[in-house]
């Protein structure tokens, strides 16, 4: 399967080669985060890991949903719900951009064929209180990743600074395999007995998502979701560090981080239906980040997030 | 003399920042080196997206000795004061020289400075600057603390003299300097060594490295142009895109390819944009037809299919990007075609400036005063009020949300495809202009009525909620739009006063100001009654206008104010025709200076006229003239304006300066009734030689009288003649 030596054949055999890849060179490979989130950066393993002193090194594909990017499956190249792969690796080691490269030679990107650059482009996510530099990654003019060294997240310096790399999965494996669109692309292998297209899993879904996004979601309930959300977040982070009942220091950051998740996603599914002014976006956003701050106040308090244990 | 070569070599630097980080690096490092005592004979600095290069030629093999002398205490001063003197020259007493001075015997101290090699200089230098590089962003990476664009990995400083080359030995957050670097990334990776910067631009060359920006923005056009042409077409002329790609590649490789015909009948500027904004494409066009037809991508490497696939992952992704382009026009024209209003109306919901309310509010108020200019421009009144509301509705369709440049220019193809007047849809496109003072001007009278309405607007609004440009502060381009007033009414020689319209506007701005509170109002009411559960009422107090007389008008002192916000910006307008500021304020000084055709009119007479040795002179015989007569009239306390009587005139030249006034007298009054200000002017000057003549002649501060008095008459009327054509008191000099 992770036969670097000839073309992949399937989205999923490009997925496979980048675990393989990551895997050997040293990063922990984990699972999706079971929760709804915007991008792979809102992971535990990238928001709250990139705070802190402690080495990090992990990789993983994360489903990821961006309520208003819903085009019914008929847009070749949008979707409501995506996967990202994204890898962190803290401290950023000295040869990150090799080690990229290296990746896109492991999914079947000839070096010597294509014309890779690193353009400008400098991340940053009002709401996470989250901003790095560094570069989009074309390759023939086409962007297939996103290169950041993170400088503070939450509002807090990250010392040292992480590396993070992000692939838009799709967008990628269509140029890899040369299909146009998305709902085209093989699954698996062409050639198995049962071979499924993208399409044959997510058309359908596509369709039933962007109809709830755009015109059924209970707007009333989600703002009431959102209220809920920060108020939990807020009550968690005001207990006590010390557990009253097992007598140990517990932090409870992951917990609280999961409400902050859930605004957020909350947040985009009311701005697809339409019910937030323009006025009104900053000040959601503002809240979210608020959420996203006080969380990593508290896990600069956990002991992974580098406090004496 | 050796020979200084610094590479920083980096992770790539974004391509707006190089030509900048070129200059500093050489700016830091040479400032840094003279400072230091080493002088050089030349200098250039080069970039790549992976390096900053520093040559440095002829430079001082070590600084030169320096020796100072200072003068201390009196031989016998108390001790404090020459250990004081000691510590402060590093010398100890048997150091000291005795010298005789006029005022004593007194302790002199050599202090001398040994010079210092080279390479100890440099390094300090080197690391200084590299500490305080002025990146407009910086970033720190891995575990360390310093910073730079993008992580910093290997530091080449070496000095090469006929001997050799020697490295430089400096470190830095654990990088040492070397004499080594890299090629390019793909094509020629691995570290080589150098011996000086013929060597090193050499071998980079081999290792397919172009160093000198100019040579691959150079090479670019060059090979873009050679391509275009051979296919009967011409490449599309952008100097900006030209700088950026060279900042993006170190082997730059033109490679030209296909737009897909279905793409061909977009604007060719929704094409240009586009490819130009996403691609980093130059466009190419067909010079006969000046159609889009092909584009043209630079890449950063060669490759063994002569960059075919490259060529088609380019023309794949420009499909994908064009085909939005056209699912936008298509969209947009579809509602241009049906009715416009869905695009105003949605303006109702944008916020313009949250004290100034909405776009809508905005555009409303922008055909009020077009409507009101129309007169002063010679438009249509109806085609100037519906110009104006329909000049700014392209800010909703998606074309200019998806590429904000095109907004205007979008407007105008989608009013004329929407059926209107062709003079209608340009001012969609014309009304922003002028942006600059280089900006070309409107000269359609549609046009430059809803362009001056527009600029007056910015300007009474920010004026009526204070929100003036401070020191380099003008984040509204206040500025701008003042010069974009002055230009438009100078170059279509429009004749109005300001202040009529500006107070008009200044009053419509206020209703918004009103409107836009009141809602604030409303929210802050909701959210208070939220909290509290209870009611609220709150009051906005009316926005006080105060107001002073001009010329006979009572004036809004806002208005006031802008109006000489505006001179201001006149005033350096006119500096670049050569016209100095005081000429101006003697012209502000009169009536109608809320005119500015007039207003400028009389700088340019006055200048010119000022420029002669007549006008010259004439100014300096009208301020003695002032001189006397103000000092005389302080100190009898009463004005002297009483016609003068001939004859008590004495002197041949007291008589000749009475015939002088009455014919100037004859000439300028008709001459300034006609705004002839260059015969007022040219009658003015022709006083100078009676005024200089009558000065000479007579003592106006005489024992007599009657004569005295008769004469500051005289000169009164000098003062009236002078002052009816300008202020020539503020002339300077």
């Amino acid at each position: 399967m992770s036969d670097t030596s000839s073309a992949p054949r399937s989205f999923q055999e490009i997925i496979l080669r980048l675990q393989t890849y990551w895997a050997l060179k040293g990063c922990a490979i984990l699972q999706p985060y079971d929760m709804e989130v915007g991008a792979g950066t809102f992971h535990p393993a990238t928001t709250l890991r990139a705070l802190g002193s402690n080495p990090w090194a992990a990789a993983y594909v994360q489903p990821s949903r961006r309520p208003t990017d819903g085009r019914y499956g008929e847009n070749p190249n949008r979707l409501q719900h995506y996967y990202q792969y994204q890898v962190l690796i803290k401290p950023s080691p000295p040869d990150l951009q090799a080690l990229y490269l290296g990746s896109l030679e492991a999914i079947g990107i000839d070096m010597d064929l294509h014309d890779i650059r690193f353009v400008e482009d400098d991340w940053e996510s009002p709401t996470l209180g989250a901003w790095g530099l560094g570069w989009e990654v074309w390759c023939d003019g086409m962007e297939v990743s996103q290169f950041t060294y993170f400088q503070q997240v939450g509002g807090h310096d990250c010392i040292p600074v992480s590396g993070e790399l992000t692939y838009g999965l799709e967008r990628l494996a269509m140029y890899v395999l040369g299909i146009d669109h998305v709902m085209d692309m093989p699954f698996n292998d062409p050639q198995s007995p049962s071979p499924l297209t993208y399409g044959d899993i997510f058309n359908q879904t596509e369709e039933e998502y962007a109809r709830w996004n755009f015109d059924v979601a209970n707007t009333e309930v989600l703002l009431r979701h959102f209220e809920e959300a920060e108020a939990e977040c807020a009550t968690i982070l005001a207990q006590e560090h010390d557990d009253p009942k097992t007598g140990k220091r517990i932090v409870m950051a992951h917990p609280a981080y999961d409400q902050c998740i859930k605004a957020s996603h909350i947040f985009n599914l009311l701005d697809a239906r339409g019910v937030i002014s323009v006025t009104e976006r900053q000040a959601y956003i503002g809240r979210v980040r608020a959420l996203a701050k006080q969380c990593a106040d508290a896990f600069v308090q956990t002991t992974a997030g580098g406090h004496p244990a | 003399m050796p020979d200084l070569l610094i590479e920083l070599f980096s992770e790539e630097i974004p391509a707006r920042m190089q030509t900048r980080a070129g200059e500093d690096l050489k700016k830091r490092i040479t400032d840094g080196l003279v400072e230091g005592g080493l002088t050089y004979a030349g200098a250039a600095a080069f970039t790549t997206p992976r390096r900053l290069t520093l040559t440095v030629q002829g430079l001082l093999g070590e600084s030169p000795t320096v020796r100072e002398e200072r003068k201390g205490p009196k031989v016998g001063a108390p001790d404090k004061a020459i250990e004081g003197f000691l510590r402060g020259a590093g010398l100890t007493r048997d150091q000291l020289e005795e010298r005789d001075t006029p005022k004593g015997t007194v302790y002199f101290a050599s202090i001398e400075k040994p010079g210092r090699p080279a390479a100890d200089i440099i390094a300090e230098v080197l690391e200084t600057t590299i500490r305080n590089f002025p990146w407009p962003k910086s970033m720190r990476w891995g575990g360390g603390a310093l910073r730079w664009v993008r992580p910093l990995h290997s530091i080449l400083c070496i000095l090469t003299d006929e001997a050799g080359a020697e490295v430089v030995p400096m470190e830095i957050d654990g990088i040492k300097t070397g004499d080594s670097t890299e090629g390019h990334r793909f094509m020629a990776p691995g570290r080589f060594s150098v011996t000086s910067f013929e060597d090193y631009e050499a071998q980079l060359k081999r290792a397919h490295v172009v160093l000198s920006p100019t040579e691959r923005a150079d090479h670019v056009w060059a090979d873009a142009q050679n391509m275009a042409f051979a296919a009967g077409l011409e490449v599309v002329d952008d100097k900006g895109l030209l700088g950026e790609v060279a900042g993006l590649v170190e082997w730059p490789v033109v490679l030209m390819g296909e737009i897909g015909a279905e793409f061909l009948d977009l604007p060719p500027e929704v094409l240009q944009t586009s490819m130009k904004e996403h691609q980093k494409f130059f466009s190419v066009k067909d010079p006969k037809t000046g159609r889009i037809e092909r584009f043209i991508t630079v890449a950063n490497r060669e490759t063994a299919d002569n960059g075919a696939t490259i060529l088609a992952g380019n023309q794949k992704v420009l499909s994908a990007r064009l085909a939005d382009a056209k699912f936008f026009w298509e969209n947009d024209l579809r509602v241009a075609k049906s009715d416009m209003s869905a695009w105003t109306d949605a303006l109702k919901n944008v916020t313009f400036h949250n004290k100034l309310g909405t776009q809508a509010e905005r555009i409303d108020r922008i055909a009020a005063l077009a409507r009101e200019l129309a007169s002063v421009t010679g438009a249509d009144a109806d085609q100037a009020e519906k110009a104006a509301r329909l000049a700014k509705a392209d800010l909703s369709s998606e074309m200019v949300y998806e590429f904000p440049e095109l907004q205007g220019l979008m407007g105008r193809y989608y009013i004329e495809a929407a059926g209107e007047d062709a003079a209608v849809a340009a001012v969609a496109q014309e009304h922003y202009s002028p942006l600059g003072p280089s900006d070309d001007v409107p000269t359609a009278p549609l046009s430059v009525t809803v362009a001056l309405a527009d600029k007056l607007d910015t300007l009474t609004g920010f004026w009526a909620i204070d929100e003036k440009p401070t020191g380099s502060k003008d984040p509204f381009a206040l500025r701008r739009a003042a010069l974009g007033v002055i230009r438009l009414m100078l170059e279509a020689n429009l004749r109005c006063q300001l202040h009529d319209y500006q107070s008009n506007q200044l009053k419509r701005c206020n209703e918004s100001i009103g409107s836009a509170s009141a809602k604030i109002a409303k929210e802050a009411a909701k959210v208070f009654k939220e909290k509290t559960g209870g009611g609220v009422s709150m009051g906005f107090a009316g926005s006080i206008t105060v107001s002073s007389l001009v010329d006979g008008r009572q004036v809004d002192s806002r208005s006031i104010d802008l109006l000489s916000f505006i001179h201001d910006r006149l005033k350096v307008f006119l500096r670049d025709e050569g016209i100095r500021h005081d000429i101006i304020d003697a012209c502000i000084a009169m009536e109608g200076n809320d005119d500015l055709t007039l207003l400028v009119k009389r700088a340019r007479a006055l200048n010119e006229v000022l420029a002669t040795e007549d006008g010259e002179n004439l100014v300096q015989g009208f301020k003695r003239a002032n001189n006397i007569l103000t000092q005389a009239e302080e100190k009898d306390g009463v004005e002297y304006s009483y016609g003068a009587d001939p004859k008590f005139a004495e002197t041949d030249g007291e008589k000749a300066l009475f015939a002088a006034l009455d014919a100037g007298q004859a000439k300028i009054a008709p001459a300034l009734e006609a705004e002839d200000f260059p015969a007022a002017m040219a009658a003015m000057a022709e006083l100078r030689a009676p005024v200089d003549a009558f000065f000479e002649d007579v003592q106006v501060n005489t024992d007599n009288d009657v004569l005295r008095r008769n004469r500051l008459n005289l000169l009164s009327q000098i003062r009236a003649i002078c002052s009816s054509v300008a202020d020539l008191t503020r002339i300077e000099g």
